[in-house]
């Protein structure tokens, strides 16, 4: 017996294995993409064939509704990690000269002492998806919106990289460090809440999240309670909004007073 | 006719090895996250051991195994000397340097990204093309058993194909076209960007492609098993094998269905069509087919042995089966443990069901069950049967054995039915920390700590294990004669054409990939809006 001989409907082997094979593939294919679909209730479909094409994993054609509008806007900020890894000289001292008009609030050397945030040795992916979002109207707040909407792209990278570039320093007015409360340490996994170091630098650095040491406890407070109400939405799928809902006020509370008694300097440089 | 028993004794001794410290890490991983342990503070250190456990369990350890079965099959089925002997090396040292290359960067912490990849994140590209090198070096074996089945066949035209090989060779073309999915995964997609060359990745895709590796490997997994229940069980319990063509049909059968059926995996993804989804549920339904068809012909055969021992009525032969033998007690306890395990199963493959358990510890429960409990208890004897064919020696002490079965069996029940348990309250998987405290899952604290009593139990039984086996070296040598297989009970004077070759099957299994998975893969790779940016993993 050939190959010729092996691959014909002659041979009991050949047609038993095609044959069931077939046959599984095509009544399984029937079940899936044509009685399945119409067994959804509240799905209804133009025809066969948008059926088909729903099971399919294709977009319908005929039935397509509108994709529901947010009601606010999305950040478009697109951040990889690599981005600004590597600056040059030349943006930084661009942002240093843009600086100047950040320096009423955030202070000279990058340090606040008016309860807005240091930004001396932000990472830098922060302050641009930061700066990006208030230009947007992703993010909005009275003082920062119009300041950042007349940024070209060029500019919010160079003051980005500037502020990366300051040495972290001391708080403006350092409180005693506090120990690490429970939600820091151990989040709250069954309410689906991490280590907060888990993303924001003392154990991993997750882009676009800053680190917290030395803020303001004012701050950082009014930030939770912003994401947890929904006024602040310029968290990527509303990963900070979740968090912050499923913490209660007194967890907030010590979060904010943890991070606000830390010194910067302890913050790890990110690779 | 074992000639080249240092190549086989390197497989088996390199990956029961490795087995050995994976066991340690999977043992401290469950106590680390149970009640017993006050947290580490740090879930990185998780996660690290985790990958390093998964690597070794999943990839590096049962495909040493099979590779290392495969070439004493080759040798004693075929009653011909390896062909290819110095590529065996070659592959056997690549898989030992990307099994390195591999596992530096996780011990340094800069891939902790669970062996099951998961982009977007990216570690290292010294991890994944560890892994690469450890699949390459597994496809080496892939060609030469093919080749010597092709030596084989030259020199005896026209004859059956010895079963154990027929098996092999069928579970090492399920490899090669198994690994193509993780390998593609891996070249195409997550390499590119762990080397820099791009910074997103269309995650969809690349699970995709992963489900097309991680399930049939389950099969790869379970065929050294598969062929010691048919060649090595009922010769060593004294009984014949019930029928061969059942056997082939069996292997025949896991060649062509345990492919397209990985999207059972992917249930809970978008990007995957439902119409999909129902498809491969359907086919994984089949794969109980080969299954039971092994479970009745060993059950059989197992049977054969206890009526030629004087065994009587429906059931009163069970008494008479040889349960000293530790053959006897491994198939035993594996047969239960696929027992349990295959009804998890079917609740995983169905649609509906899986909702319920989609990633809770259920899911980790299940394949621990599988994998650890089914498949690696035959394992254990097979290195126990070959053993002293390699070693020259007797094993030191039966009793020493079976208590190491024993213990392996009582540990994996203990281990894994409290974590089906806690899975189906709705606590989650891949989790570096539980909150006991928390009133929602406080009662399960209790489950929890027995499964870590379990991995305790395991974790001695596998220690145990490697003792008995180097104990072997030491003691005095004997002849244990030529290494032989089971005997089916009619003998296997010709088999047609289809069930002694693999054309069909394999144009079949590449058949079914193709109708299973082509149109979404095509329609993936063909969208230009799926790619997310990567997330670096890496410690600081």
């Amino acid at each position: 017996m050939s190959a010729r001989d092996l691959f014909t409907f002659r041979n009991s082997h050949f047609s038993a294995g095609v044959g069931i094979a077939a046959g599984v593939f095509v009544l399984a294919a029937i079940g899936g993409f044509i009685v399945l679909p119409y067994a959804q209730r509240g799905l209804e479909f133009a025809s066969l064939w948008d059926a088909i094409c729903s099971a399919a994993g294709l977009q319908q054609r005929s039935a397509a509704t509108e994709a529901p509008k947010a009601a606010h806007r999305i950040s478009q900020a697109v951040l990889t990690p690599a981005m600004l890894a590597r600056p040059n000289q030349e943006s930084i001292g661009r942002g240093a000269t843009l600086a100047q008009r950040c320096a009423i609030c955030h202070g000279p050397t990058g340090i606040s002492r008016a309860d807005s945030p240091n930004l001396a040795g932000q990472y830098a992916a922060v302050i641009y998806k930061e700066l990006f979002d208030f230009r947007s109207g992703a993010r909005t707040n009275a003082v920062m919106t119009p300041f950042a909407e007349n940024l070209t792209d060029q500019e919010i990278t160079d003051i980005a990289v500037y502020y990366a570039y300051l040495p972290r320093l001391p708080a403006y007015h350092p409180t005693p460090q506090l120990p690490k409360p429970r939600i820091v340490i151990y989040g709250a996994p069954v309410r689906g809440i991490a280590p907060c170091g888990s993303c924001h630098g003392s154990l991993d650095n997750k882009t676009g999240s800053p680190w917290l040491e030395g803020q303001s406890e004012a701050y950082l407070k009014a930030q939770l309670q912003a994401f947890a109400s929904g006024k602040r939405t310029n968290d990527i799928s509303e990963q900070m909004r979740n968090i912050a809902r499923a913490m209660t006020p007194q967890e907030i509370d010590e979060a904010a007073a943890y991070y606000a008694s830390q010194p910067a300097e302890i913050v790890k440089a990110v690779d | 006719m074992l000639e080249n028993r240092k190549l086989v004794l390197a497989h088996f001794w390199l990956a029961f090895a490795a087995f050995g410290v994976a066991l340690v890490l999977g043992a401290w991983q469950m106590f680390v996250r149970s009640p017993l342990y006050n947290w580490i503070s740090n879930p990185e250190w998780y996660y690290r051991s985790l990958t390093a456990h998964g690597t070794v369990m999943g990839y590096v350890f049962p495909t040493l195994v099979a590779m290392g079965f495969g070439y004493a099959i080759t040798e004693s089925a075929l009653k011909q000397r390896l062909v290819g002997l110095r590529w065996a090396w070659a592959g056997f040292w690549l898989i030992v340097a990307g099994a390195i290359m591999a596992m530096v960067p996780v011990a340094l912490g800069r891939a902790s990204v669970l062996y099951t990849f998961y982009p977007p994140l990216i570690g290292n590209a010294f991890y994944y093309i560890g892994v690469v090198l450890v699949v390459v070096g597994s496809w080496i074996w892939v060609a030469l058993m093919s080749i010597n089945l092709r030596v084989w066949r030259r020199a005896h035209p026209g004859e059956p194909v010895p079963l154990a090989m027929f098996a092999n060779v069928a579970g090492s073309y399920l490899w090669a076209w198994t690994a193509v999915g993780a390998a593609l995964e891996l070249l195409l997609q997550i390499i590119p960007v762990a080397l820099g060359l791009k910074t997103t990745i269309d995650a969809g895709l690349a699970r995709v492609f992963f489900s097309w590796t991680l399930h049939a490997i389950v099969y790869f997994w379970l065929m050294p098993t598969y062929i010691a229940y048919y060649t090595i069980v009922p010769r060593a319990i004294g009984g014949r094998l019930y029928s061969d063509t059942m056997a082939r049909i069996s292997f025949i059968l896991f060649l062509v269905v345990a492919m397209p059926i990985g999207m059972h995996h992917t249930f809970a993804d978008p990007q995957v069509g439902a119409g999909f989804k129902f498809i491969h549920s359907a086919f994984t339904a089949a794969v109980a087919v080969p299954t039971l068809l092994t479970v009745f012909t060993i059950c059989a055969s197992i049977e054969i042995a206890a009526r030629l021992r004087g065994g009587r009525g429906a059931f009163g032969w069970i008494r008479t089966l040889p349960w000293q033998n530790p053959i006897m007690l491994a198939v035993a306890f594996s047969f239960v443990l696929l027992g349990f395990g295959g009804a998890g199963g079917l609740i995983n493959m169905n649609y509906q069901l899986n909702a319920s358990v989609h990633n809770t510890q259920w899911i980790t429960g299940h394949f621990h069950l599988i994998f650890g409990g089914a498949i690696v208890i035959m394992y254990f004897a097979i290195a126990y049967d070959l053993w002293p064919h390699l070693t020259g020696r007797a094993l030191p002490d039966l009793r020493l054995v079976r208590t190491q079965l024993w213990l392996w069996f009582i540990g994996m029940i203990v281990t894994t039915f409290p974590w089906h348990w806690v899975g189906i309250l709705g606590m989650p998987r891949r989790m570096a920390y539980y909150d006991y405290a928390d009133p929602a899952i406080a009662p399960q604290a209790f489950s929890v700590i027995l499964s870590v009593i379990g991995a305790f139990i395991l974790l001695i039984s596998g220690l145990l294990f490697l003792f008995i086996l180097a104990r072997a070296h030491a003691q005095p040598a004997t002849d244990a004669g030529p290494y032989r297989f089971s005997v089916p009970v009619h003998p296997v004077r010709s088999v047609p054409l289809a069930l002694n070759t693999y054309a069909i099957w394999v144009a079949l299994m590449i058949g079914l990939t193709v109708t299973n998975y082509g149109f979404p893969i095509l329609t993936l790779a063909a969208r230009s809006d799926t790619s997310v940016p990567a997330v670096y993993v890496g410690a600081q």
